[in-house]
């Protein structure tokens, strides 16, 4: 009794063996099945859906011109900390004082891509980009400006 | 006769699992007593991944810590963003729309799939088997395209929001889901072939790990693990929320008590997400993804607890206002806790080798436990 259930054992176990082998196999066979991405190599080639937060940007047209109104909106929604507004005083054409942002300085070591910022601004100023390879060598480089230097609010945004 | 609890007497060894221990999944640091092969004691030490989540949700705001609740139980993130999305809707009085609803659904069921691949793949390789491992990252690798697409991150989403869904779903949302679910039914038998058959497999889980009906309900277990072993708690079943009472599913219920019991309630979850799932995917109504709320959200005065099933079990958020925008007291009842105090319960007196396969079918996730 002993004996046949001894071998009644292993032939279960190979036989089991060999259905899980039979799967390695075919996918062993079938070269189409095979999902993987050669990742550094078809950089050139990768496509990220245009929901994906990377990082904060903030688009500028050809005037060079965006369309922050320096309300601060995403600076209250952020949990971290991670936007700052820097304001500077601006002459109008008609001589009045004005205030805008002079910097709208983003942290991206504190940034946790929730989001939460482009979702109360009240006038689309800042959406997020599709990048995704952060590593720098200098950490300072993680700090960045967002408005391109000279450039100023879009005519009409308030 | 029996010895005492805790004791160490001569001949005893100490051997410390982890905290970087591949099998653990994370930093979980046992400190195991053994008496040869035989485990005597596992003790389990906490805290190498505490952040304190918990104080620091008190210092934001009710938008705000949503997202960090994404870092606890990071594979079923959506469903943590679900129970505190609920919690605070239940203190604001909300009313969220269908749309917001059905979509809701979709995304926890969709993250209970990948959660239980993900467990299942990591669980055969701490077997020993490594081929699963990928099996399941292929199948997990196209709910998370998915989620990615509509949500715009592949784990910690931050997708649920006070009053909705923070954006509307993708227009390839419905197309995408009905292939993964076609990829899935195509490729579910290989799970059966390659580990749920498998004669090996199946004596490392059968009788072991028993844990009685009374001893999960006196821990406190939930989820699969509880019930694997008989007991009823589904979440979904017994207080129902969002649209979870007009759906078709079984609650799936085992009474092994065993490894292999708790391991057959994931596979056959697996299978119930994806009916519901068919129900809704064609019927999402249509009108707004999120309801109309104020700019600085503010709950009255009171207490507010609301609980919801994730893929480990039942985790429950407790909050105390004292009428400002921050939460005087946020306390999160997380599954993977209770479960893994069962541990010691269930590995005395089996042999250190299965003591993988206990943890592998507990389903630890240590930021879950830690917080």
């Amino acid at each position: 009794m002993f004996i046949t259930k001894y071998i009644k054992d292993v032939y279960k176990g190979v036989r089991s063996l060999l259905v899980g082998m039979k799967r390695t196999l075919y996918y062993f066979t079938h070269h189409k099945e095979i999902i993987t991405q050669q990742y550094p190599d078809n950089r050139d080639t990768l496509v990220l859906p245009e929901r994906f937060k990377g990082e904060v940007v903030m688009p500028h047209n050809e005037n060079n011109e965006h369309r922050c109104t320096g309300c601060q909106a995403c600076e209250l929604a952020c949990p971290n900390g991670t936007i700052k507004v820097i304001f500077k005083n601006e002459l109008t054409p008609e001589g009045k004082k004005k205030k805008a942002i002079d910097k709208l300085v983003y942290h991206l070591e504190l940034c946790t891509m929730c989001n939460l910022c482009v979702e109360a601004c009240p006038s689309d100023a800042i959406k997020m980009a599709q990048t995704f390879e952060h590593s720098v060598f200098d950490r300072n480089e993680l700090t960045k400006i967002l408005n391109n230097p000279g450039s100023k609010i879009m005519e009409g945004v308030e | 006769m029996f010895e005492e609890v805790g004791t160490t007497t001569e001949g005893d060894i100490i051997i410390n699992v982890g905290p970087q221990h591949p099998a653990t999944h994370g930093v979980l640091h046992l400190v195991i007593t053994l008496n040869g092969e035989t485990i005597k004691k596992v003790e389990p030490h906490l805290g190498y991944i505490h952040r304190s989540i918990e104080k620091m949700c008190e210092s934001l705001s009710y938008r705000q810590f949503i997202y960090v609740t994404s870092r606890m139980d990071y594979l079923s993130s959506h469903i943590n963003n679900h129970a505190c999305a609920l919690c605070v809707e239940k203190g604001l009085q909300v009313e969220v729309p269908p749309r917001a609803q059905v979509i809701r659904v979709l995304m926890d069921e969709l993250t209970r799939i990948a959660s239980h691949e993900l467990w299942w793949g990591a669980m055969a390789m701490d077997l020993g088997a490594f081929t699963p491992f990928f099996h399941a990252f292929r199948e997990r690798e196209s709910i998370n395209d998915i989620m990615e697409e509509t949500c715009g991150a592949r784990l910690t989403m931050n997708y649920m929001v006070p009053g909705g869904v923070m954006q509307d779903l993708h227009p390839n949302f419905q197309k995408k889901v009905k292939e993964f679910m076609q990829l899935y039914k195509r490729k579910i038998h290989e799970y059966d072939e390659l580990v749920t058959g498998n004669i090996i497999f199946q004596n490392r889980m059968k009788n072991v790990g028993y844990l009685s009906a009374e001893d999960a309900v006196s821990y406190g277990c939930s989820g699969p693990a509880a019930r694997g072993s008989g007991v009823s708690c589904d979440i979904r079943k017994i207080y129902p929320y969002e649209i979870y009472d007009k759906l078709e599913f079984d609650e799936v219920l085992e009474t092994g008590g065993d490894s292999f019991a708790r391991y057959m309630v994931r596979i056959r979850e697996m299978q119930q997400s994806i009916r519901i799932i068919e129900q809704l995917i064609d019927n999402i109504p249509e009108g707004d993804f999120q309801a109309k709320t104020k700019a600085v959200l503010k709950l009255p005065k009171g207490e507010f607890y609301t609980r919801v099933e994730t893929a480990r079990g039942e985790l429950g958020v407790y909050i105390v206002s004292e009428g400002g925008t921050t939460p005087y007291r946020i306390k999160f009842r997380s599954p993977g806790f209770s479960n893994l105090s069962v541990l010691d319960h269930i590995a005395r007196g089996s042999k250190l080798g299965d003591l993988v396969a206990m943890m592998g079918t507990l389903d630890l996730v240590i930021p879950d436990i830690d917080r």
